[in-house]
């Protein structure tokens, strides 16, 4: 929202931060592809436990200072 | 840098590993160093004909390695700078023709027959022929464009360099657009370093008249002209890797810049 008041995102922040993602996966030798299909399983067994649709449920893989970690984040419904 | 075999590799092709070994070559030997630059990339070299000695290559590589000539006899030893030798890879042979034993004999001999620096030139890629080059160094000069492909091979490439145990590891910025970087179409050095986790060596400036060089097999950093802005980045590098402190010209960079690379570096 902020790209309308102060014209369009540097390309080079655009980049960088392209490249952290890609690196992450390059480090941690993972496809960014197979992270739908680990995230649908991980919902399948989510579902036992939670109920949660699993719409709202975010994996990926982060750069943490020196190590790589599968991050993921579900927001648990309350009631 | 205490590594005496310091091999030049990038991962990615073109980002200029043969530019940056014979200017950073030269400009060593032109400090006084006894150098040997070694062309690994067997069947594409082209060392040879970037710092022009591509007349006077009769024994190569391969030719050592499989005794047909003694080391000494392939050595050839540059008119300009008496101190600048080249050992170049064979043209007609291929990366199999490598052997990672005998590349570290080699480099070992030289350093035994009294040559205080050895730059090894690598191949594009991450198999033998690089795995050949790093076999034999203990020191390692990334060079890294900034843009996309050659900062996520470099990546890859700093993670085969740790795993062969090489800690002396650090980055050349090459081919750096100052304007550019000012109007935030590309990634300044910092963005580089901080994406790859390494030290910094070098910066130099996208300069065509390193091309005007090559063309007539002159290395840029052995000229003398000032206004040779890559040349004289290139002879900075070589004062870095001697252990001086030299600072790093503005290029016409945001404004920060050269403090932020201070902070970097835990200078003043």
């Amino acid at each position: 929202m902020f790209q309308g008041l102060f014209g369009r995102r540097k390309s080079k922040d655009q980049l960088k931060d392209r490249l952290k993602l890609v690196l992450s996966y390059d480090r941690a030798k993972l496809s960014p592809g197979n992270m739908d299909a680990l995230k649908r399983e991980l919902m399948t067994v989510i579902k036992k436990y939670f109920p949660s649709d699993g719409s709202d449920l975010d994996v990926k893989v982060e750069q943490q200072g020196e190590r790589v970690v599968l991050v993921a984040n579900l927001p648990v419904q309350r009631g | 840098m205490n590594a005496k075999a310091i091999v030049v590799t990038s991962g990615k092709g073109g980002v200029g590993k043969t530019t940056t070994t014979a200017n950073v070559g030269a400009a060593l030997a032109r400090l006084g160093e006894k150098v040997c630059v070694i062309d690994t990339d067997v069947g594409l070299r082209n060392l040879d004909v970037v710092m022009g000695l591509e007349g006077r290559v009769v024994y190569d590589l391969i030719d050592v390695f499989e005794g047909r000539c003694k080391l000494r006899q392939a050595i050839i030893r540059d008119k300009r700078v008496d101190t600048l030798h080249l050992l170049a890879a064979s043209q007609t042979r291929d990366k199999s023709a490598l052997s990672e034993d005998r590349m570290r004999d080699a480099v070992q001999a030289l350093l035994e027959e009294g040559f205080d620096r050895v730059l090894i030139d690598s191949p594009a890629g991450i198999e033998s022929g690089f795995q050949t080059a790093a076999s034999a160094a203990q020191g390692a000069l990334v060079v890294v464009n900034p843009e996309v492909s050659s900062v996520r091979d470099a990546d890859r490439i700093i993670g085969l360099l740790e795993a062969r145990e090489i800690t002396e590891v650090r980055l050349i910025v090459n081919r750096l657009r100052p304007e550019m970087v000012k109007r935030g179409d590309m990634l300044e050095v910092n963005d580089v370093l901080e994406i790859l986790g390494v030290k910094l060596i070098g910066i130099v400036p996208e300069d065509e008249r390193i091309l005007v060089s090559t063309n007539i097999g002159n290395p840029a950093s052995l000229e003398e002209s000032p206004k040779l802005a890559a040349g004289a980045a290139f002879r900075d590098i070589a004062q870095r890797i001697r252990g001086e402190e030299v600072p790093y010209p503005s290029f016409d960079q945001p404004t920060g810049f050269l403090a932020a690379l201070r902070r970097f570096f835990g200078g003043s």
